[in-house]
């Protein structure tokens, strides 16, 4: 307060009474304050506006030198989490990959017991078509396998013989007139007259991007009138989509080339719709003659059946149950991997358990959890003696300990590992020592590898050290004086120890117990090698889904549920033994 | 309890040694008698063997030697947790994890001391030290002296006959630990506990307590009560380590009457109290105290021998003045004169006569 004084009135030389006025006045004003009644600087700006400018000065440069570190984090550890997470729930293939199927099947009623209508098969082809062009279809199909079995052949399977049903359209077209086969004829009744539908042309491009997941942009050197666009709606769709292809994957001129199969399709479908024949009388456009001789001509088109043709190729087209499963995960967000992550599945009327054979989740988790327990349970019983005795000891003699505490961390994890292997398998040291000793027979050697028991004496061995040190560290600063304090008050040996030593060293147990239950909950290696098929982790089924099925987003939502019940697990140890108690040191 | 002992010892050691590594003794040749209700204070340098004692009768070093005797029992083979002595320590060693009323309680409920009775002993060991409003507290909510206080308290509360204190007032400020030093002889007297209380600093020994062993090289130079301490003391050590002390080497040139003549290595004549010394030839060390020391020569007896000096240094220290002296080729030869009503002050370069009565200056060892 004093520090504001000098605002205060002020005279030079000595003070007289007057003066003392002045400064006992000016000590009630010194603390200034505006209208609203702010404490304000001397200038009259806010006090707080104005600490805050000084502080900021301060937080930038401060922020100046953690910033590398902090970008460094940001895009190694927080970025890959958060990826992580929003591919457990993100499910846009469907729709990139079918987007007028799916669009269609919304208002498709599953429960009618009815396969979905002519107009759904009818968008299936085209969709399916330029994703067998893009060769996009089969992502597609493994990521429905997933969900539904078989889905993967029929995709593959079906993707090769969608010519044959555009080639049903395609030869009438070519045989009533050799013009259908120029790519410049195509390209000149495409293109017609007057305004443009640019439109149109967008929205391929889109599609295409997000089809392949790229980014093109650009002209593709045509685009449809807006009255072709009208008059030939699908062919127009069609026509615009190959041409999107053929420059951005094929790199060809358009008007060079002939259309694909799904372009006439679409042709043989736009003359059949009713009205057609009329619309394109009147059409006066370029190469409107070829289009009003093929109008004319449409009994040589056969009866557009895209059902019947799909049904040709697999008669898996047929079932129900498959397009269902289409059905419920055509939106962009699925919660269908953290439904199979916890052993159900979605059904069109919610969720349900999984078949009995297919439950491994639930389980997995259960013996995760189980085992971490197990394993931090086991090392805080070695652990605290030996963090005891390293504590207790005369500095030299701990320093060496210490080293042989530390030695596991300076050997591979794959040798510990490896050597647990040689340790416990059934001809391994141990069994032969006890064969040696008789305690065991020869026939009935103990099984100790491959297993549980394995898993939690490999991992107990493996982790000890990060018991040891937190422990360590806290009994370290446990003054000796506090158990001679209570054994002077009349306490045996283990009262002191329990009511005096054992309470001041629990922070170190839980901090031990924290890094070692959140180490097990996710390891890996130990699990892979010495747990055999009864004492593998939920870390394990993970790593499966990540390298060999590819089913990164089951992979995903499997991570995100182990990430969340270890953050339940540290929360609910905040609250019950406070994390301001833990200490690392 | 009744003295068992026959010399009404309350606290005995008996030829007690320690030896940590076999090679060397911390603690060499122990005795030491108490009687029951005597506050002495074990005073020392650090290193001198005064805490070995301590925790060896607070259960916590066993003697190699010797016998330790509590009461006319002989405690060497009682474990600490037995021994019923209350312990303060120089940390207070208060339980963190524990409120301070659970700390008091400690002592009552591992002697399986019901819950009411503890609970009104707790009350009572708290409003003793003056803290009655703080049992709810932890250890680290409080200030150095009301942790003192408290760790008081908890020696205590279980009634014990002998208190052992470390240091317990080494951690505090100046002001807070001549109040405690008060309070702590005021308590240990009203309820008449005997008490040995461990300190390197001597002001601490000299106030507080009945008697005081002054401890060096794992011997006891000298029991005695502080005043005696004070003026009386047996050897060089005892000399120099309690209070300030001025030397003068020298060489004893005579004996008679109780009064030895000293050569000082100078060549100068003093008189002293013969002390440990007892050869003519041999070499001794004459201590006086700074403030025995005597600028005006009538005051002194006729036939006294006084010595010349030069002043090197005049302190003004408010209540007394210090002025440092070159004498017999001595530079820190101190005097303190009181700052009475025409007391001289000396200024650096004057040539003084000063002596002392042969009795306030001692000859002793020269070691």
């Amino acid at each position: 307060m004093s520090d504001l004084k000098s605002t205060g009135p002020q005279t030079m030389d000595a003070p007289t009474p007057e003066d003392a006025l002045h400064e006992a006045k000016a000590l009630n004003a010194e603390d200034h304050r505006d209208a609203s009644g702010r404490l304000v600087t001397a200038d009259g700006r806010s006090l707080k506006s104005s600490l805050n400018r000084a502080l900021r000065l301060q937080k930038a440069r401060a922020m100046m030198l953690i910033a590398p570190l902090l970008i460094f984090v940001l895009v190694t550890f927080i970025a890959p989490i958060a990826s992580m997470l929003f591919r457990s729930v993100e499910n846009e293939i469907v729709a990139n990959t079918l987007p007028l199927t799916t669009d269609r099947l919304e208002s498709w009623d599953a429960t009618q017991g009815e396969l979905p209508p002519e107009a759904v098969f009818q968008d299936l082809f085209f969709d399916l078509f330029l994703a067998a062009e893009a060769k996009e279809h089969t992502k597609l199909g493994t990521r429905l396998n997933y969900e539904s079995t078989g889905v993967s052949s029929l995709f593959r399977q079906s993707g090769r013989r969608l010519d044959d049903i555009g080639e049903a359209y395609q030869d009438p077209l070519e045989d009533l007139n050799e013009a259908w086969k120029e790519g410049a004829v195509w390209f000149e009744l495409m293109s017609g007259q007057g305004q443009t539908s640019d439109g149109v042309v967008t929205n391929q491009i889109d599609r295409f991007n997000k089809l392949t997941s790229s980014n093109l942009r650009g002209d593709i050197g045509f685009a449809p009138s807006e009255e072709i666009a009208a008059l030939l709606p699908k062919t127009t769709r069609a026509y615009t989509a190959w041409a999107v292809f053929t420059v951005f994957e094929d790199e060809d001129v358009v008007a060079a080339e002939d259309p694909w199969e799904a372009v006439y399709a679409a042709l043989a479908l736009d003359l059949q719709s009713p009205g057609a024949a009329d619309r394109i009388a009147a059409y006066d456009g370029p190469q409107a003659e070829l289009l009003q001789e093929a109008a004319a001509n449409l009994e040589i088109l056969p009866e557009a059946d895209f059902t019947a043709a799909f049904l040709d190729i697999d008669e898996d087209w047929g079932d129900i149950n498959r397009w269902e499963t289409f059905q419920v995960y055509s939106p962009k967000y699925t919660d269908g991997y953290f439904l199979n992550s916890v052993d159900l599945q979605k059904t069109p009327d919610g969720f349900e358990a999984r078949p009995e054979n297919e439950r491994i989740y639930i389980t997995l988790f259960q013996r995760t959890i189980f085992m971490s327990l197990v394993i931090t349970g086991s090392c805080i019983l070695l652990g605290y003696p030996v963090a005891w005795i390293l504590a207790n000891l005369p500095t030299r003699t701990a320093n060496l300990l210490m080293i042989l505490v530390l030695l596991p961390f300076w050997t591979s994890l794959l040798v510990r590992t490896s050597a647990w292997k040689v340790m416990l398998q059934q001809q391994g040291v141990i069994n032969d020592v006890l064969v040696w000793l008789g305690l065991v027979g020869d026939g009935s050697r103990l099984v100790m590898i491959n297993n549980q028991f394995g898993t939690i004496v490999a991992m107990t061995h493996i982790l000890l050290p990060f018991m040891i040190l937190p422990m360590y560290s806290v009994m370290q600063t446990i003054q000796p004086s506090y158990l001679r304090a209570a054994k002077s008050l009349g306490a045996t040996n283990w009262t002191a120890f329990w009511r005096v030593y054992f309470p001041q060293s629990v922070p170190g147990i839980g901090a031990g117990s924290i890094l070692v239950f959140i180490l097990s909950i996710g390891y890996y290696i130990t699990p892979e090698i010495v747990g055999g098929t009864k004492g593998v982790f939920i870390s394990n089924r993970i790593a499966y889904h990540i390298s060999s099925s590819l089913n990164w987003g089951l992979a995903a939502a499997l991570g995100t549920i182990l990430f969340v019940v270890v953050l339940v697990l540290y929360w609910a140890y905040d609250k019950i033994v406070g994390i301001d108690n833990v200490k690392l040191g | 309890m009744a003295d068992a002992s026959a010399n009404g010892a309350f606290v005995e050691f008996e030829r007690v040694q320690k030896s940590y590594d076999g090679e060397t003794l911390v603690v060499k040749d122990l005795n030491l008698s108490m009687p029951k209700g005597e506050f002495l204070t074990m005073l020392g340098p650090s290193g001198s063997g005064k805490t070995t004692c301590l925790m060896m009768l607070a259960g916590f070093e066993t003697a190699t030697h010797g016998d330790i005797r509590l009461d006319g029992t002989s405690i060497n083979n009682i474990p600490p947790h037995k021994r019923g002595i209350g312990m303060v320590f120089q940390n207070y060693a208060l339980f963190p994890h524990m409120t301070i009323a659970e700390n008091l309680a400690f002592p009552l409920e591992v002697r399986k001391i019901g819950k009411a009775k503890r609970e009104e002993k707790v009350k009572r060991a708290l409003d003793m030290v003056e803290m009655g409003d703080f049992g709810g507290r932890r250890p680290a909510q409080l200030s150095g002296g009301q942790q003192q206080r408290v760790a008081l308290a908890r020696a205590l509360v279980f009634e014990p006959e002998l208190v052992l204190m470390d240091e317990p007032l080494g951690a505090l400020d100046k002001q807070l630990r001549e109040k405690m030093q008060f309070e702590i002889t005021d308590l240990a007297h009203r309820l008449g506990i005997t008490t040995v209380y461990v300190t390197h600093d001597q002001t601490e020994a000299l106030t507080m307590s009945d008697r005081v062993a002054v401890f060096d090289d794992g011997r006891i130079q000298q029991l005695a009560p502080p005043d005696q301490l004070y003026e009386e003391p047996e050897n060089s050590f005892v000399a120099q380590f309690i209070g300030e002390n001025n030397t003068l080497e020298g060489t004893i040139k005579e004996i008679k009457g109780g009064l030895a003549l000293v050569q000082l290595d100078d060549g100068g004549l003093i008189d002293c109290k013969p002390i440990n010394v007892s050869e003519i030839g041999q070499r001794t060390r004459v201590s006086i105290r700074p403030e025995r020391v005597e600028f005006n020569p009538a005051r002194l007896s006729d036939d006294a021998h006084t010595l010349k000096a030069e002043v090197l240094e005049f302190i003004y220290m408010g209540d007394i003045f210090r002025t440092r002296l070159r004498v017999a080729g001595n530079n820190d030869f101190i005097v303190k004169t009181r700052n009475a009503p025409g007391q001289v002050r000396l200024k650096p370069g004057e040539q003084v006569e000063i002596g002392w009565l042969p009795e306030d200056c001692r000859a002793l060892d020269a070691a």
